[in-house]
Parts: C-alpha cells; sequence; structure tokens
C-alpha cells in the first residue's frame, strides 16, 4: 500500500512534463496591482469574459476596503503595489543527488520518516519512473471519471465546466466577504475545483499527492468543492513537509458547498516556512476558508494541524443553512519562535436542529502568539441548536502567550450551547514520570502534547495522522528545557 | 475605541450641558479627561468594547442634553432602605451628596465616610494619592466624561488595623418625576493595611423620564485588607447606567464583589480587578434577572500583575421578554505572574424567544505556569426536572421558579454578611416567583 502510494506520489508530482499544465511560459507580470494586471491574468488563462468581469468587480471592491487590525497579530504593513500578481510556474533546478540537498532539509525529512524516493521528489531530485506514469495516473483520473467526478484544476474546470463555475464561485465566500478574500477574487491564479455528483461517495481521500496542476499554484489559490445531494467526499490540503515559498504573502480562498445529505471532510496540513528562530521571514497566511451546509442533514468537518507560517490568520466556518446540518471543526495550531496564529471557526447556525462541535488545542513555545478566536452564533429560526466547543491552550516557556477569544450569540431559548477552555502548562510531574522511566524530556514533552492533541490527529486520514504527530514533535523541537 | 467619526455637535451639547456647574476640585485632572472625551465621543456599535450595547445610540436618541437639573421632591429615604441589613447610610440625590439623609453610625476614629468634594478639602493628600489613578480615562468615553463632569461623590477611608463590621450603605436615588436627570458620581474608597470593609451600593430611580447614571469607583485595597462589595441595581424602567468600577488589590488581600441586575433599560457595568501584589484572592459574582426591554451587559477584567493568586468569577444570567444579556470577562496574566490561578464561568438560561444573550469570555495568558479555564453555556430550563416537580402536584409556574432560583442560588456565596444575604435571597426569590 506504503509503496503504491509512492509511486504514484512520484508519477503525479511530475505531471506537467506531460502537458497536463495550461501554459507554461515562463512570464511574469510586472509589480503591483491594478484593472490593468486583473485583465492580464484573465487573459493569460483566456478567461471567459464574465469571469474577467466577475474579477474586476472584486477588485472595485478590494480597493475600497481596509485592510482588517482586528487579529491579535502584529507585522510591518504590506505593499500590494510591491508584489508580482502573476508569475507561471517556474521550473526547479533539477538536482541528480541527494547530497545536493542542503543537509538541515534531509534531517527534516528522516525525522518526519519520509521514504528516501519522496524525499527526493520533495526536493526535487530527479527520479527514475518504475511504472509507466501515464497509464497509473490515467487508471486514477478514469475511476473518478467513472463516477462522474470532477476532480481538476480551477483553469481547466473554467473552461470545462463553466456553468458549475458560474453557479457556485463566491457562493459561499462571496468577492467582497473581505479584504483578503476580495483580494483573491481579483487576481486569484489557480486552484482546485471538485464537484461529486447525487449518491456518489468518493473511493478515494482527495489530496494534493494526486492533485492535477498542484505544483506552484502561486499564492492566490481557489479551492471549490461542490458536494450534491447523498455524496461524500474527504479531501487533504497541504504536506508535513516543510515547504519553502518565495511568496511571502498567501492569501487563499476555500469553498465548501454541500447540499442535502451530503458530507465534506477537509483536512489540512500547514508547514509552510515559519521564518528563522530570530523571527525574520516566513510565510504570511491569510486564507479564507468556509463551509455552507445548504441542504437538509448535510456535514461539513474542518480538520487542520497548523504548524508553519510566520503568521496564521484563519477561520474555516460552517454555515449551517439546512435543517439537521451538521458543522465540525478540529484544530490543533502549534507556534514557536516568534510565530503568531490568530485561528478558530465560526459556526453559524441557521437551520432547526443543527449541531456543531468545535476542538481547538492551542500549543505555544518560544516567544510565540498563539490565539483562538471564535464565534458561535444561533439565529433566531435554529430551534434545537447544539454546540459544544472547546479550547485548550498549552504553553511551554514563559516568553510566549495563549489568548481566547470565542463569541457567544444566542437568539434562540431552544438553543443548547457549551462553551469551555483551559490554559496550562505541562505538568512538571508529567515529565518528571516519563523521566523516571527513561524516556527523555523531549520525547517526553513530544508524548505528551501528542496525547494533549489526539482528539484532533484522530480526525486526520491515516497515513496524515502518524507524519502529522511526528510533525508536532519537531516543531516544538527545543522548546523545552 | 475606533469611533472613526466623532459627532462634534453632540459633544458640544453634552459638554455645554454640564455649563454653569461648580465643579471644585480636581481642576487640573478635569481639563486632561475633557480633552479625551472630546477625541472619543460616545461610543458607537463599531466599537469592540460596546458592540451589543449601543449606549451611545440610545443616548443620543433618548436623552436631551439640557442643563442639568439637580431639584428633587423626595423628602424620605424610607422606602429605599434595605430592609434588616443596618448600615451607615450615605444618600446621593439627583448625583448630589445628601448631608441631611445621610446617616453615619460609624465610629469616626476608625472610618472616614464623607462627601468627595468635601474630601478634596479636608483629606488633600490622600485623596491626591489615589483619585484618578486606575480608571481608563484616556480610552473608555464614560470614564472621560465622568472625570471631566463629576458632580459629587462619597470618600470613605478605613483607617489600618480595623476591622469596620458595619456596612455603609450608597443609596443612589435619581428623581425623574419633573425632569430627566443626569447623574455624574464617583466613590474613592481607600482599605488601608489589616482592615476590612463593607460597601453595599444599591440604585433607585423614581418618574418617568429618562435618568443617565454615569459613575465612576476607585476602590484600593491595601496588604492584608479585605473589602466586600455587592451592588445592586434595580432602577426604574426608563434608566440608562454606566458604572465604572476598578478595584485595586495589595499583596494577601481578599476581595468579594457580588452585582444583581434587575432592572433598568440599559445597564452596562465594567469591573476591573487589577491584582497587584501576591497571594491575593478574589470572588467575583453576578446574577442578571432580565425582563421587558432591559440589555444588561457586564463586562469585567481581572488583571494578574503579580505571581501566586487565584480569581474566581461567576456570572449567571436570566433572560425573559425582549430582555438581552451581555457578558464579557477577560483575564488577563501578565508575564511572570506565574502560579496564577484564574477561573470563570457564565451560564444563561433563556425564557423567551425573543431574549437574546451575547457572550464572550476571554484569556489573555502570558506566563506558562498556571491555570486558567473558563466556560459559559446558554440553555433552557430541563424539561425532567420540571416533570418531576409537575408530578408532585407542584404547578408549573412554582416549578419553574424553584428551578430558576436553584439556579441562580450559589451566586450569593461572596456575600458574607447573613441580614444583606437574606434581603438579596428574598429580592431574588420574590423577583422568580412574580415575574418570570
Amino acid at each position: 500500500m506504503a509503496k503504491d502510494n509512492q509511486v504514484l506520489e512520484e508519477i503525479t508530482s511530475k505531471e506537467y512534463e506531460h502537458g497536463w499544465t495550461v501554459n507554461l511560459e515562463a512570464d511574469e507580470a510586472p509589480k503591483g496591482l491594478n484593472e490593468d494586471i486583473v485583465r492580464f491574468i484573465s487573459a493569460k488563462k483566456n478567461e471567459p469574459e464574465w469571469l474577467l468581469e466577475w474579477r474586476l468587480k472584486a477588485f472595485r471592491h478590494w480597493q475600497k476596503m481596509e485592510e482588517p487590525k482586528w487579529p491579535n497579530v502584529h507585522y510591518p504593513a504590506i505593499n500590494y503595489q510591491d508584489i508580482i500578481y502573476y508569475s507561471a510556474p517556474k521550473k526547479k533546478k533539477e538536482l541528480t543527488d541527494l547530497n545536493e540537498v542542503d543537509p538541515e532539509l534531509i534531517k527534516t525529512f528522516e525525522k518526519l520518516g519520509i521514504s528516501l524516493t519522496e524525499q527526493k521528489r520533495l526536493t526535487g531530485v530527479a527520479v527514475d519512473a518504475v511504472i509507466d506514469s501515464v497509464s497509473v495516473a490515467t487508471t486514477f483520473k478514469d475511476k473518478l471519471a467513472e463516477l462522474g467526478i470532477v476532480f481538476c484544476s480551477f483553469s481547466e474546470a473554467v473552461k470545462e465546466h463553466p456553468e458549475l463555475i458560474k453557479k457556485y464561485l463566491g457562493s459561499v465566500v462571496p468577492m467582497n466577504d473581505n479584504y483578503f478574500a476580495a483580494l483573491n477574487s481579483a487576481v486569484f491564479s489557480d486552484g482546485s475545483f471538485c464537484y461529486i455528483p447525487k449518491g456518489v461517495r468518493c473511493p478515494m481521500e482527495l489530496s494534493t499527492y494526486f492533485r492535477i496542476n498542484a505544483a506552484n499554484t502561486g499564492q492566490f489559490e481557489r479551492t471549490l468543492i461542490v458536494a450534491d445531494e447523498g455524496s461524500y467526499v474527504s479531501y487533504l490540503e497541504g504536506c508535513t513537509a516543510p515547504m519553502r515559498d518565495e511568496n511571502q504573502l498567501h492569501a487563499a480562498v476555500v469553498e465548501l458547498y454541500a447540499m442535502k445529505d451530503a458530507e465534506i471532510k477537509y483536512s489540512t496540513v500547514q508547514n509552510w516556512y515559519p521564518g528563522d528562530k530570530e523571527g525574520k521571514g516566513g510565510i504570511y497566511n491569510f486564507v479564507t476558508k468556509r463551509g455552507l451546509c445548504f441542504g437538509d442533514h448535510s456535514k461539513i468537518s474542518w480538520t487542520q494541524v497548523e504548524t508553519g507560517s510566520a503568521i496564521t490568520w484563519k477561520y474555516p466556518s460552517c454555515v449551517l443553512k439546512g435543517d439537521y446540518s451538521m458543522g465540525e471543526f478540529y484544530s490543533v495550531a502549534v507556534t514557536n519562535n516568534y510565530q503568531q496564529a490568530d485561528t478558530g471557526t465560526k459556526m453559524i447556525h441557521i437551520g432547526k436542529n443543527t449541531k456543531s462541535r468545535i476542538v481547538s488545542k492551542g500549543i505555544s513555545a518560544g516567544k510565540s502568539q498563539n490565539s483562538y478566536r471564535g464565534q458561535v452564533h444561533v439565529m433566531k429560526r435554529a430551534t434545537n441548536a447544539r454546540n459544544f466547543s472547546q479550547c485548550d491552550s498549552l504553553l511551554m516557556g514563559d516568553q510566549c502567550g495563549a489568548h481566547t477569544f470565542p463569541y457567544i450569540d444566542v437568539e434562540n431559548q431552544t438553543a443548547r450551547i457549551e462553551h469551555e477552555a483551559t490554559t496550562s502548562k505541562i505538568g512538571e510531574d508529567q515529565i518528571f514520570y516519563c523521566l523516571q522511566r527513561g524516556i527523555d524530556e523531549e520525547a517526553a514533552v513530544a508524548l505528551i502534547v501528542n496525547g494533549y492533541a489526539k482528539e484532533v490527529l484522530n480526525q486526520l486520514p491515516m497515513e496524515f495522522a502518524v507524519e502529522a504527530q511526528k510533525l508536532l514533535a519537531l516543531t516544538l523541537e527545543g522548546s523545552v528545557g | 475605541m475606533g469611533n472613526t467619526a466623532v459627532d462634534i455637535d453632540l459633544n458640544k451639547e453634552i459638554v455645554s450641558s454640564f455649563s454653569g456647574q461648580d465643579f471644585s476640585g480636581a481642576i487640573d485632572s478635569r481639563e486632561l479627561a475633557l480633552m479625551h472625551f472630546q477625541k472619543l465621543g460616545l461610543p458607537t456599535n463599531k466599537s469592540e468594547e460596546y458592540r451589543f450595547t449601543p449606549i451611545g445610540k440610545n443616548l443620543s436618541k433618548n436623552f436631551t442634553w439640557k442643563t442639568v437639573s439637580t431639584e428633587s421632591t423626595i423628602g424620605s429615604i424610607e422606602p429605599f432602605l434595605m430592609e434588616g441589613v443596618e448600615a451607615s447610610v450615605v444618600v446621593l440625590v439627583n448625583g448630589i451628596y445628601s448631608s441631611k439623609l445621610s446617616h453615619i453610625k460609624h465610629d469616626k476614629n476608625e472610618i472616614t465616610v464623607m462627601s468627595l468634594t468635601d474630601a478634596f478639602k479636608t483629606h488633600e493628600a490622600i485623596v491626591a494619592q489615589y483619585f484618578g489613578k486606575n480608571l481608563p480615562t484616556e480610552s473608555d468615553s464614560f470614564v472621560a466624561m465622568n472625570s471631566a463632569f463629576w458632580q459629587s461623590g462619597v470618600f470613605i477611608h478605613v483607617k489600618e488595623n480595623t476591622n469596620v463590621e458595619k456596612p455603609v450603605l450608597i443609596l443612589h436615588v435619581n428623581d425623574a418625576q419633573n425632569a430627566q436627570v443626569n447623574s455624574q458620581t464617583r466613590l474613592l474608597a481607600i482599605v488601608e493595611k489589616n482592615s476590612s470593609l463593607s460597601v453595599i451600593e444599591k440604585f433607585e430611580s423614581v418618574g418617568d423620564n429618562y435618568v443617565f447614571h454615569n459613575f465612576c469607583e476607585e476602590i484600593a485595597v491595601k496588604e492584608n485588607a479585605r473589602l466586600e462589595y455587592c451592588k445592586v441595581q434595580n432602577d426604574a424602567g426608563k434608566s440608562i447606567q454606566v458604572a465604572n468600577t476598578v478595584i485595586h488589590q495589595s499583596a494577601t488581600s481578599k476581595v468579594d464583589t457580588f452585582t444583581l441586575t434587575l432592572d433598568g433599560e440599559m445597564v452596562r457595568n465594567n469591573l476591573t480587578i487589577v491584582i497587584d501584589g501576591e497571594n491575593c484572592e478574589s470572588h467575583f459574582h453576578g446574577l442578571y434577572l432580565l425582563k421587558g426591554n432591559t440589555l444588561a451587559d457586564n463586562h469585567t477584567v481581572v488583571d494578574h500583575k503579580k505571581p501566586n493568586s487565584f480569581s474566581n468569577e461567576l456570572y449567571k444570567g436570566i433572560m425573559d421578554g425582549n430582555a438581552k444579556g451581555v457578558f464579557n470577562g477577560k483575564i488577563f496574566v501578565r508575564p511572570h505572574a506565574q502560579k496564577t490561578n484564574a477561573f470563570q464561568s457564565n451560564r444563561n438560561i433563556l425564557l423567551s424567544d425573543s431574549a437574546t444573550v451575547n457572550t464572550k469570555p476571554q484569556l489573555e495568558i502570558w506566563a506558562d505556569d498556571v491555570k486558567c479555564s473558563h466556560g459559559c453555556t446558554s440553555g433552557q430550563l430541563d424539561e425532567e426536572a420540571l416533570f418531576y416537580l409537575r408530578s408532585r402536584g407542584i404547578p408549573a409556574d412554582t416549578a419553574k421558579a424553584m428551578l430558576l432560583y436553584a439556579f441562580a442560588l450559589d451566586v450569593l456565596a461572596p456575600v458574607k454578611n447573613e441580614s444583606l444575604k437574606t434581603y438579596l435571597d428574598k429580592l431574588i426569590s420574590d423577583r422568580l416567583h412574580k415575574n418570570f
């Protein structure tokens, strides 16, 4: 099984060699942002007129908006005119041997338990293809197509399924939803689109490993997943391996749309470059993620493991519109050194008998600041709404901070809302217990942290969960003692 | 506060409504506060701290900023007293200290209770040391307004090593029978080392006109001292009240507070407890029983600045009719405030479909060796418990009141004075049996 996966990964990672990607000419837009740039991006991607109009409309909204100042994060002002908004994917320098790769990176891979072949793939070392790449990938694509599942890059979907894109684009996150969503709507580079037809249960986890056109979708990514009546899909985003990226600002948008009886499970593992130990550099991850439980009995579940990025600002939310619909949010956010995270969720109960569950585990170490910010809103019509929230914070070291900002707004008397939060440190007695049994301090911390985050990690698909556990330990390395 | 546009005309109107009054004492601090107020203006719903409580809007709509009238026809305070509670009574009518109605029973060698305006003359040194030191004058418009225009107030000073047994009851009576009332009052209380004090505040208003009561309190609890503080807000229908209370605790001091909100159109309590010494203990409880169109907003802050202290907060609310309950509880644990234990709980029951609750418990922690938690719930009465009582022949209304009473009762724990406890217990029980 594992071997098969590796093979698949190898192959799909090389996909654009086989010409699946549109327009590979390496050209860039000039720096800055104005209507011409938006037109340039749209033209480059051969987009239809209506999409260009949509982008322009978003751009005009964005111009009138102000960058939000309320998150509990601090960073120097971003110069939006100093960013290149379109650049075609650049080819990486091909290396011939792992010895040429940064030894630090190799050490990290070893700790994560990533196989040698995969290491090569991730660092861009050329590998021999074992099986005929095209056939495997085609089998995989055929299998999905057979079930009627559409899974392709966003640009491809605009061409092949314009009616779906037109209908659902911006239906969950409107183009003028917030500053970064508007920016994304104006200049989004590419992303993925997924449509699961009525009654279909997607047979595999759709992940970036398998994703078509995954490489370098750029800093303004857009994901749209539509699950039709009675369907099910589990989608994985991200990767445990550290991702180094030249783009400092990432403003992605993810929209999930679940119809009657449909279920979407969305898992994220994010480990982008967090900056060095002095807090220099690192990615700003400003993401808008929202799911709409449109139909009755629909369900959306978010799971996230956030360990990277200098600044994380994201609130995967659920709008529970359908009666009996259900939203879930499981999160582990780890910050170390000078990282800052302001993350959480929103559960908007609109339909009757809607349920939501929030489990958030924050871990802060070093000089980092970790905030949970969430809202549970029960609207007037939402009879018998039920919510359970648990937000725990773990502090390591006396220079970090943990903050909780939960908003609970109830407008219906039948709602039952529970919210709990705790803040504590790793118990000295727990560490002592481990030390006594010959487990060194670092391993003890990893053990305790994993136990603490278990409830969330359990929600991850199998392969991810194992790597995520190691990732937690790795991120916190050297933070105790 | 994030106000983008300050209404200059309204500001002028407010400022001019206070003209012609005698503002003796603290002239410099008044000028500075006026400057802050003009910059801040009244809060809008855009400001995070007043998001759910449109006090600024309500005042602009209902309150005419006419020149303040302090006349009152109230001759007796008998109906406003607390039955069975033996205490020194200090009365402020329409924001003005009334020495005629006040009745101080305490020994003058142990405790000083007097008008704050007088204290500026007779106790200058001590007033200067404590006055205006801990209030957020630069950031809160109501504190700024009060600091600029306070008309009168109460000064309490307890000498070292003194145990003051009888409580001091501060009675705020606002008489809006003939005209709108604008009361801007203050309290400055100092409990010196190894002493103890119990303060009760009661707010009453009569008449059908709007009352705006803006109240600032500063209480310093010195080393090893004890404070019991109880506030009863039972104003008539058209009262808008803002209270800013800051309690400053020194090492090994202990503070118990209890806030009961029963009536008024809009009530906003900002209670801040600054723990500025080691080994302190503070319990602060609150209960809001709301009906009609009442909005009660409790914003509390516990600021743990020093290590080894304990704080425990419990606020409960029952909302009926169109009532709105707002709760915001902040716990700050500053760097180096290690071994802090801070707990907070907010529990709510909604009894009608148009009642709402907005609660935001907030933890901000910068020290690692701490134990902090908060919890909050919103729900309704347990159907099974109701059924159990009804099946034993108890009428539905009584059964409901019994369950609500059981839910509400434990917030009375910090009240140690037996007669006060009995009084409050009866007040709550009556309310639950008659009004809901």
